[in-house]
């Protein structure tokens, strides 16, 4: 080998290579064939479908989402009629969808983790409840599921007229569960504000304990005086504007409930199926990230004289939360893609607002490309959300 | 961001591209694959259900068969693809069914925006409301803030918003997409009233637990005339369609029946001889057997002997043609001449 280099040191440079025996020349020639190939399928396809749509006479274009939309939304989170136009129809969809990935997202983590710790309980019976759950409910298909919770709600519950009464203010029937809440009163605007400045105050006092504790080692009770704080404000407030105590409690008339809060039995049988699903994945999940801790650390910390919570907080979650959130995120968005099986019970999500606009206006294209946008968001903030926190609570190697 | 619009512009495209390739010639398509593609209902007793034997039933089935009789002399050459109210049109547009007889109402977006075309109506409709006995309503008008269950991507859906609007009344539409799963939940009292076709009712009350205990209200809210549909420009398909349903209506005109057809042919009646393709010259002109409405008589029967069969009084629909009769009868069933 060596004598080659000589060669070419000594003699003048060898004969240039022809282009296709040159790797990067090559490189280039496929990129470019690769390029051209693509460009013309997608010409082939771009101009065909022009082509079949106009054949055909079907509307193309987004200007169905300035026409009056003509059909009612079972439920919505801002005002809508059926005099709205198609857009205000499609954000309500949205909302529905925001609205119900984000209460069971939050749900599925809590009751996820109660589980997948459950799971390694040493009481034998709690680990044995929890593995039970976790084969049944990751098992059955979550359509199925999401039947089974529907049906329940129709089937077992009571009429409006002969609703189920447990406590004063709240009723349960086959319309959903309908539940009396305080009178508009302009103290909730002050308790409100009351509420985020203890937010902030408990933010600054965490920063201030962890400071102090860095610098002379003793500890601040940060949980307990937190807790004070976000409870004691608003109260405080609350009772300073007079304690206003009066209810908006729903009132039979009609057909059903006038007044209160009202949540559909499609909502509750929704988000019922899709936390219990995914709360198994997430037991799962969260199982494995403990186990992947050694119970070495653990004895380590304990010969520390670490009390069990120290442990927990300063050892074993932080090097399980490394394990734990790239799945997790995974689950999240399983579940927010999941969301879209509410077509099948009812409840008015994106999906079924955007399939009733794609059927009355007939422009299915348009339909599902907003389909594919407003999932592909939903998807892509999750999962930058989550990226930002799992590199922050990644170890920091030094 | 401009890689993703690309991308989602391109799978959009191969959705489109790769379906309804050959739509001008529908019947050589059909020739070709030697049998029809008919999107049905599929949950619709009456219309589009198969019994319990799996032999698909119905008005719209029966459509269905009359075409094939025509095309191919053989009323069994039908593949039924049961679809929802939200898929119909979609399969209808890409090609996945040659014709859709699925109780669909005739509308002008639909054959404007949608491009779509209809044939002649198979059955007149309107849209309705069915509610329990025990709940006491007598009139539309009282159901100011029920909870109204409604199929979505129909024109019901539609119609209803318009007569709460109209009547400034409020509601709270339950939309199950599959027929069978709405129909449970109403049932079940999910809500309080079922609104539909007033044909649809019919059949949804004779399958629930009790049919007894529902009643359909008096007012009927709107005009639906079902027809089938074919996808826009095809003329000639357009033709073999309009003129299948039509043959069946002239046929009961003329008193011609699944039974006495062998015997009509040796008519003397040169409006029977022509009708029935014993003097040629209609066949020819559809591109179809001159024994096309032979066919469809002798194998489907006429409207009337359809009719009687899947939603007639004597059936548990018990429906009266009202409607649905011959315009000689005070009905809107009306047929061109066959020359």
């Amino acid at each position: 080998m060596p004598e080659i280099g000589k060669d070419k040191t000594a003699d003048s440079l060898p004969e240039a290579v022809p282009f296709f025996n040159d790797p990067a020349k090559r490189a280039i020639l496929f990129q470019l064939s690769a390029m051209l190939i693509f460009g013309l399928l997608g010409y082939y396809l771009i101009t065909n479908t022009l082509a079949n749509l106009e054949r055909q006479a079907i509307a193309t274009g987004l200007g169905f989402l300035e026409k009056e939309s003509s059909f009612e939304i079972g439920e919505s989170l801002i005002s809508y009629s059926a005099a709205d136009t198609y857009a205000r129809a499609l954000l309500v969809g949205v909302l529905n969808t925001l609205i119900v990935s984000f209460v069971g997202i939050i749900l599925t983590v809590i009751l996820g983790t109660f589980i997948g710790v459950a799971r390694l309980s040493t009481n034998w019976l709690v680990s044995r409840i929890a593995a039970v759950y976790i084969e049944v409910f990751q098992d059955i298909p979550v359509l199925l599921q999401l039947f089974f919770w529907y049906a329940i709600f129709y089937e077992l519950l009571p009429s409006p007229k002969e609703a189920f009464n447990p406590i004063a203010g709240v009723f349960l029937t086959n319309r959903g569960l309908v539940f009396a809440i305080p009178e508009a009163h302009p103290a909730h605007k002050y308790i409100a504000v009351a509420f985020f400045s203890g937010c902030v105050l408990v933010y600054l006092l965490r920063r201030w304990a962890k400071r102090r504790q860095e610098k002379t080692g003793r500890l601040f009770p940060v949980f307990r005086v937190s807790a004070g704080i976000l409870l004691g404000l608003p109260v405080i407030t609350w009772w300073l504007a007079g304690a206003p105590i009066a209810m908006d409690v729903p009132v039979l008339s009609g057909f059903n409930f006038k007044g209160g809060v009202n949540i559909s039995p499609e909502f509750t049988a929704l988000l019922l199926g899709l936390v219990l699903y995914t709360a198994a994945f997430v037991a799962e999940v969260v199982r494995a990230g403990i186990q992947s801790v050694s119970h070495g650390q653990t004895e380590a910390a304990m010969s520390m004289g670490l009390k069990s919570g120290q442990i927990l907080n300063l050892v074993i979650l932080p090097q399980a939360l490394r394990v734990i959130i790239p799945p997790l995120t995974s689950q999240m968005l399983n579940l927010t893609k999941n969301s879209s099986l509410a077509v099948a019970i009812g409840y008015p999500d994106f999906v079924s607002v955007a399939g009733t606009t794609i059927n009355q206006t007939g422009q299915a294209m348009e339909g599902i490309a907003m389909m594919m946008v407003v999932y592909l968001f939903f998807s892509l903030t999750t999962s930058a959300f989550m990226n930002w926190y799992n590199k922050k609570i990644a170890l920091v190697e030094r | 961001m401009k890689h993703l619009k690309v991308s989602l512009v391109a799978v959009l495209a191969v959705v489109m591209a790769t379906a309804g390739m050959a739509v001008a010639g529908t019947l050589d398509d059909v020739r070709a694959k030697g049998f029809i593609q008919a999107g049905v209902n599929g949950d619709l007793f009456g219309f589009g259900k198969p019994d319990e034997k799996g032999v698909w039933k119905g008005l719209d089935v029966d459509t269905a068969r009359a075409i094939a009789a025509a095309v191919f002399g053989d009323a069994n050459k039908v593949k039924f693809i049961p679809l929802t109210a939200k898929t119909r049109f979609t399969a209808l547009q890409s090609g996945e069914i040659d014709v859709l007889t699925r109780n669909c109402t005739q509308t002008l977006g639909r054959d404007t925006a949608l491009g779509l075309d209809f044939c002649q109506v198979n059955y007149y409709d309107g849209q309705g409301f069915l509610v329990p006995k025990k709940l006491g309503v007598k009139s539309a008008k009282e159901l100011d803030g029920a909870a109204v269950c409604v199929l979505p991507g129909t024109t019901t859906e539609l119609n209803l918003a318009d007569y709460f609007r109209a009547n400034g009344m409020k509601m709270k539409p339950v939309v199950i997409e599959n027929t069978a799963e709405l129909a449970k939940a109403f049932f079940a009292g999910r809500c309080d009233v079922l609104t539909s076709d007033a044909s649809q009712l019919a059949s949804t009350r004779s399958v629930a637990p009790n049919p007894k205990a529902y009643i359909i209200l008096p007012e009927v809210i709107s005009k639906e005339p079902l027809a089938p549909a074919v996808r826009h420009g095809d003329n000639q398909w357009k033709d073999i369609v309009n003129y299948s349903v039509l043959a069946m209506i002239n046929a009961e005109e003329k008193g011609i029946t699944s039974k006495n057809v062998d015997n009509m042919l040796k008519s003397t009646d040169p409006k029977i001889q022509r009708f029935l393709g014993v003097s040629p010259g209609n066949g020819k002109a559809l591109g179809l057997d001159e024994k096309f409405v032979y066919n469809i008589i002798k194998q489907v029967g006429n409207y009337g002997e359809v009719f009687e069969r899947n939603v007639g009084v004597n059936t548990t629909l018990g429906i009266e043609r009202g409607l649905n009769a011959l315009w000689t009868n005070g009905g809107l069933m009306y047929s061109p001449p066959f020359k």
